[in-house]
């Protein structure tokens, strides 16, 4: 079985390009160009350098002692959160860029949530020149207001989404509408890997320098190139793409996704998709997703705003229904704990969605003698104010 | 024949009307479609909301919102529906994203649809090469139009293949934008409806998006067989209820 996106745009049942007419002309020219241009020499050349001088790649994979002590088993952090802009977010937004200049774009737009997206956006268009325009929603323009004053520092515009619920899903149909608005000179640089056909290939294949760089860093270390297990949370999916990617058809390396329980799966407060979704539509793309039964898409919950997401990318969508990954979902008080753990244990602060994958390692056993790497996606710098409500600091 | 076509062969321009059901009120949708039929309207789209419209602008997007705050939901739609062909006559087809009538099942949303003597659908998010491999021999058995989108990008070859696919007519939009927007028609739009006509299209087409006044309908309607109008509908019933349809229609021809 291939986990892999096929020739018309699917995982299984999954993915597609279901797009009003409008976007047609632009998601088609992406979806005739991408691999043409990421596959040329020059563009591999510049994306490679950009991500060893400017973003500082590779990212070490370290060996967590104490963590490893405390769990019995041998763990491996990779090390996303010491990335330039401090989240995996930038190495697609640095691959993106790079498409959109070859394009001929003069105008980029983005979505965000918490904020890292939009950020990292901001940075490769003030780093290559370009007109910058960030939709988020006006209630995680409140909740994220460092985000906020990040981006307008580098230069970029910051739209609030007055629609809907005013939060990432609403942000998402923002830039959408935008897009059909300027089809000519703009390119809509999606964070995650959702949205129509060619996005989650694409943000996937940018992504994947995660588990390429895993593989050659376990060998010096293990001497073998693949672990275990490989743990990734999920919001929209690409930090857990690009950490499985190279595994994906590897079946002794045991896949394991953690979604955002929020207050409890059935709280009616939970971005668990994988526990509550169904198939359906949403930004252009066919997936899991949580909506009521008459089809209207639902508001989701987590405490950390970059699992806030009511979809998954129609990879971990696919994984989810072949069993090839094991979904799990944890809860705001888990992850906080796991966080704070981490600090405690190894002097790492993470970010709130990368604690939710910290978290599994309480709900699922490893052998002493397993090799499980887990994808720290972010630095918790952006998450001060979070733990320090959740625990009263 | 589909109520559709029949009404494409008149002599005349053919004047439409997009509203979202349940919109100002729960309960309004019949009485607003047969006070448009009496006031002379050609066509109805009947718009089923959703919580994402990717496609709308605010206007839109506001009255979805209402309706769906109202209850408005497919099960209802068909129950406030099932009788509307005891008293309206003229072609009625229901606008929405394609997410619901997935829910719904779409073999079962098209039965419904025929049962009630609904003529066709426009899905803006139900792209036309999925709809031929997948859904087309489903609308063919329930006598279903099935309407699609061009837009002042779509190449000539993709207005070809559409037009191939399609049925009844084609919906042309007007500008490169969501609906809503009232800039008027200059030189660009001309253009644009001057080079569609020429393709000499099997068939007819239908401008939407930015009609808004009896101006712009008769700019859009110079080439056109026909236009939609939506937004500033929807804004007409916000600023009068549903109480002075007639003279909203009057202004516009
Ligand atoms: C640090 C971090 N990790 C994970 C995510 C979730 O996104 P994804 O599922 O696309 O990796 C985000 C999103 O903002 C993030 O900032």
């Amino acid at each position: 079985m291939s986990y892999n996106v096929d020739e018309k745009g699917y995982y299984g049942q999954f993915g597609g390009a279901y797009i009003p007419e409008m976007l047609y002309p632009n998601v088609e020219e992406l979806r005739q160009q991408y691999l043409k241009i990421t596959a040329e020499p020059e563009f591999k050349a510049e994306f490679d350098q950009l991500l060893k001088d400017y973003v500082g790649r590779p990212s070490p994979l370290y060996f967590a002692k104490r963590l490893s002590e405390k769990y019995n088993t041998k763990i491996y952090l990779k090390r996303e959160d010491l990335n330039h802009t401090g989240a995996h977010k930038i190495n697609n937004t640095i691959g993106q860029i790079l498409v959109a200049k070859k394009l001929g774009k003069k105008r980029i737009i983005a979505e965000t949530g918490a904020g890292q997206h939009g950020v990292a956006t901001a940075t490769v268009c003030a780093l290559m020149g370009l007109e910058c325009i960030v939709y988020m929603g006006e209630i995680d323009i409140q909740r994220q207001a460092p985000n906020v004053a990040r981006m307008k520092m580098l230069g970029a515009t910051v739209r609030a989404a007055l629609s809907g619920s005013r939060t990432l899903k609403d942000a998402t149909n923002e830039a959408i509408r935008d897009w059909i608005n300027n089809p000519v000179d703009t390119h809509y640089i999606i964070g995650s890997a959702i949205g129509p056909h060619p996005y989650p290939d694409m943000v996937t294949r940018f992504q994947s320098v995660i588990s390429e760089e895993i593989k050659w860093q376990l060998k010096e270390k293990e001497g073998r190139e693949n672990p275990d297990y490989v743990i990734a949370c999920i919001g929209g999916g690409s930090n857990a793409a690009g950490t499985y990617y190279h595994f994906l058809h590897e079946p002794e390396v045991g896949i394991i996704a953690v979604e955002a329980a929020g207050k409890g799966i059935h709280s009616g407060h939970s971005a668990a998709t994988s526990k509550l979704g169904k198939v359906g539509i949403i930004h252009g793309c066919k997936t899991l997703l949580m909506q009521t039964p008459d089809g209207q898409i639902t508001e989701p919950y987590s405490i950390s705003a970059g699992l806030d997401y009511p979809g998954v990318g129609p990879m971990h969508a696919h994984l989810a229904e072949t069993g090839r990954a094991e979904f799990f979902s944890v809860t705001d008080d888990d992850a906080m704990k796991a966080g704070l753990e981490l600090c405690k244990l190894e002097g790492i602060i993470p970010a709130i969605e990368s604690s939710h994958a910290l978290a599994v390692l309480n709900d699922k056993k490893f052998k002493p003698e397993d090799v499980v790497v887990i994808s720290l996606s972010g630095r918790g710098d952006k998450d001060l104010n979070t733990y320090i409500d959740h625990f009263n600091f | 024949m589909n109520r559709i076509e029949q009404k494409l062969q008149e002599d005349k321009k053919i004047l439409s009307i997009y509203f979202s059901a349940g919109y100002p009120n729960l309960n309004d949708t019949v009485q607003i479609i047969q006070d448009l039929e009496k006031s002379g309207i050609d066509m109805i789209e009947i718009g089923l909301p959703f919580s994402d419209p990717l496609a709308d602008g605010p206007t839109i997007q506001a009255s979805s919102t209402t309706a769906l705050e109202n209850g408005m939901g497919s099960e209802i739609l068909f129950e406030q529906l099932k009788d509307i062909r005891k008293t309206v006559s003229i072609p009625l087809v229901i606008m929405g994203y394609f997410n619901p009538m997935l829910q719904y099942g779409v073999e079962a949303f098209c039965a419904k649809c025929a049962e009630i003597g609904i003529d066709g659908l426009i899905i803006p998010d139900l792209p036309v090469d999925v709809y031929a491999d997948e859904y087309k021999a489903t609308f063919d058995k329930y006598g279903l139009i099935n309407v699609f989108l061009i837009t002042p990008q779509t190449s000539d070859e993709r207005i070809r293949f559409i037009d191939s696919v399609s049925n009844g007519f084609i919906y042309m939009v007007s500008s490169a934008s969501v609906t809503g927007s009232s800039a008027g028609f200059g030189s660009t739009q001309e253009d644009y409806f001057k080079r569609i006509a020429d393709l000499n299209l099997k068939n007819p087409q239908i401008v939407g998006f930015g009609i808004n006044n009896a101006e712009t309908f008769k700019q859009a309607t110079q080439y056109a067989k026909g236009a939609i109008i939506g937004s500033a509908f929807i804004t007409h019933l916000k600023e009068n209820g549903s109480s002075k349809i007639a003279d909203f229609v009057k202004a516009i021809r």
